[in-house]
């Protein structure tokens, strides 16, 4: 059985249809990029897979702990660094709070943040805030972690360091479902590439099958990109 | 009458004017959350009501709304009310008015909170209670707080009002002994009051303001 699986999911705003019939997989420390022009519904699918929104038809199955990682970070802005990682694994999951915190400095350390720990967020830097929502993310010990296009808000320089965690992620075999806007990164990261186009995925497989297939709205999405 | 004696009856004023400041402030700063909440709620006939109570709230006078609670028991229900109940009247009356003063304002702030905040404290499991209590609210204090102090400061100065009902507060006290006296002093001395009294509500206000300055 996957550890992720969508059937036939359906999404419409009022009367407008925005997922018209999505199914996907997700297996065990599998990284999945899902691509796709403004509009095609990445945004809603990844919302209905984390029940921000309800959806119409079809069904998601899945058991365990998801995080998401939000293209504005949303960061608490009144708790530290080292509170917005720490609060729920101790208040809402009720771990032991010297066990999180040791967790939370680990991370801190891997992401290069060791010295943040007591910083609040509107005194980081657009790439640490979110390399600091994704330690948020991970400190629930999530069984999945999906990211809507986490680097969008941020500048170029800035959007190297956090693809940079996210590949260090990759590695370790996290189970991950990225949109992104980033190919180069989605080819080289993705075990698994989804392109969706106007609420249906057009093509999906592994980067090479995807990236060169003839599909025209592909090559049409890619010549835009300017690839 | 002798200087000391006006003095003395003058500070007994006065505390009976912090005493109203005081009750009103600890009734009315939640009640005002809770109507912000039924201001927002997604059922719509509470929503109406609360819109209606802050509207008649806000656009009647104060005075009015003083002299409406303290009768209503006798005219309404025909109970006959001892002479404590005015004290309790004149509280009650300043905490429904402040409150939807103050409900509109904690609206303002908690409608200001970005939609992100409540998605990732959803995501991160905390329940609805949580969410509003650990993750908004703190955020939504430190916006309002200006707009509260201003509250505040004009509620200090209302609290004269109460002389409507014969309540023995400053201001009351105050005119009576200008009348007697024939002299304005009295009031000159209550106009003082009302000014220290609102340089302390100032100063302590400034102070949490700082307190809460460790983000922006
Ligand atoms: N809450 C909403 N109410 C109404 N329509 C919505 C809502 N959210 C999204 N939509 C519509 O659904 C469609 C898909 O939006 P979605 O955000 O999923 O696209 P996307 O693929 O993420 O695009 P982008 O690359 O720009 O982020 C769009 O036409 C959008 O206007
Ligand atoms: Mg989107």
């Amino acid at each position: 059985m996957s550890l992720f699986e969508i059937k036939n999911l359906k999404k419409s705003f009022d009367d407008k249809e925005v997922l018209k019939d999505i199914s996907l997989k997700v297996e065990k420390g599998e990284v999945i990029c899902i691509i796709g022009p403004s509009g095609s519904g990445k945004s809603t699918l990844l919302r209905c897979s984390t029940n921000l929104e309800t959806y119409d038809g079809g069904e998601i199955i899945f058991d365990g702990t998801l995080g998401l990682v939000f293209q504005n970070f949303n960061l608490f802005p009144h708790h530290t660094v080292m509170k917005n990682i720490t609060h729920a694994p101790i208040k809402v999951q009720k771990r032991n709070k010297d066990e999180v915190y040791k967790e939370a400095r680990a991370l801190l350390k891997k992401f290069s943040l060791e010295d943040k720990e007591d910083s609040y967020p509107c005194n980081l830097s657009g790439g640490e805030k979110q390399r600091v929502s994704i330690a948020r993310a991970l400190a629930m010990n999530p069984d999945i972690l999906f990211f809507d296009e986490p680097t969008s808000a941020l500048d170029p320089e800035l959007t190297v360091e956090v693809l940079r965690v996210i590949r260090k992620l990759a590695e370790e075999k996290m189970t991950m479902i990225i949109v992104t806007h980033e190919m180069n990164f989605a080819r080289n990261v993705g075990d698994y590439i989804i392109f969706m186009d106007d609420g249906y995925i057009i093509e999906e497989g592994s980067p090479d099958e995807v990236f060169n297939s003839n599909n025209h709205r592909m090559d049409e999405f890619l010549g835009k990109l300017g690839e | 009458m002798m200087l000391e004696s006006m003095l003395i009856q003058l500070c007994k004023g006065m505390l009976t004017s912090i005493e109203i400041f005081v009750f009103t402030l600890l009734l009315s700063l939640p009640l005002g959350l809770v109507i912000a909440w039924g201001r927002m709620s997604n059922i719509k006939p509470i929503r109406l009501l609360m819109k209606v109570y802050i509207s008649i709230m806000r656009g009647t006078p104060l005075m009015l709304q003083l002299i409406v609670v303290f009768f209503a028991p006798y005219y309404i229900f025909g109970i006959s009310t001892s002479s404590q109940f005015r004290i309790i009247a004149v509280i009650m009356a300043f905490s429904i008015n402040y409150a939807a003063y103050f409900a509109e304002i904690y609206r303002g702030g908690i409608e200001s909170i970005p939609k992100g905040q409540y998605e990732a404290a959803q995501i991160l499991g905390y329940s609805k209670f949580e969410t509003f209590f650990i993750i908004i609210l703190p955020q939504v204090i430190k916006i309002v707080l200006p707009s509260i102090t201003n509250e505040i400061i004009t509620l200090v100065k209302d609290t004269s009002l109460s002389f409507v009902l014969a309540i023995p507060e400053m201001f009351t006290v105050a005119k009576q002994i200008a009348a007697a006296q024939a002299s304005i002093t009295a009031l000159l001395v209550a106009g003082v009051f009302y000014y220290i009294f609102n340089m302390i509500v100032a100063l302590l206000m400034e102070a949490i303001e700082e307190e809460l300055d460790y983000y922006d």
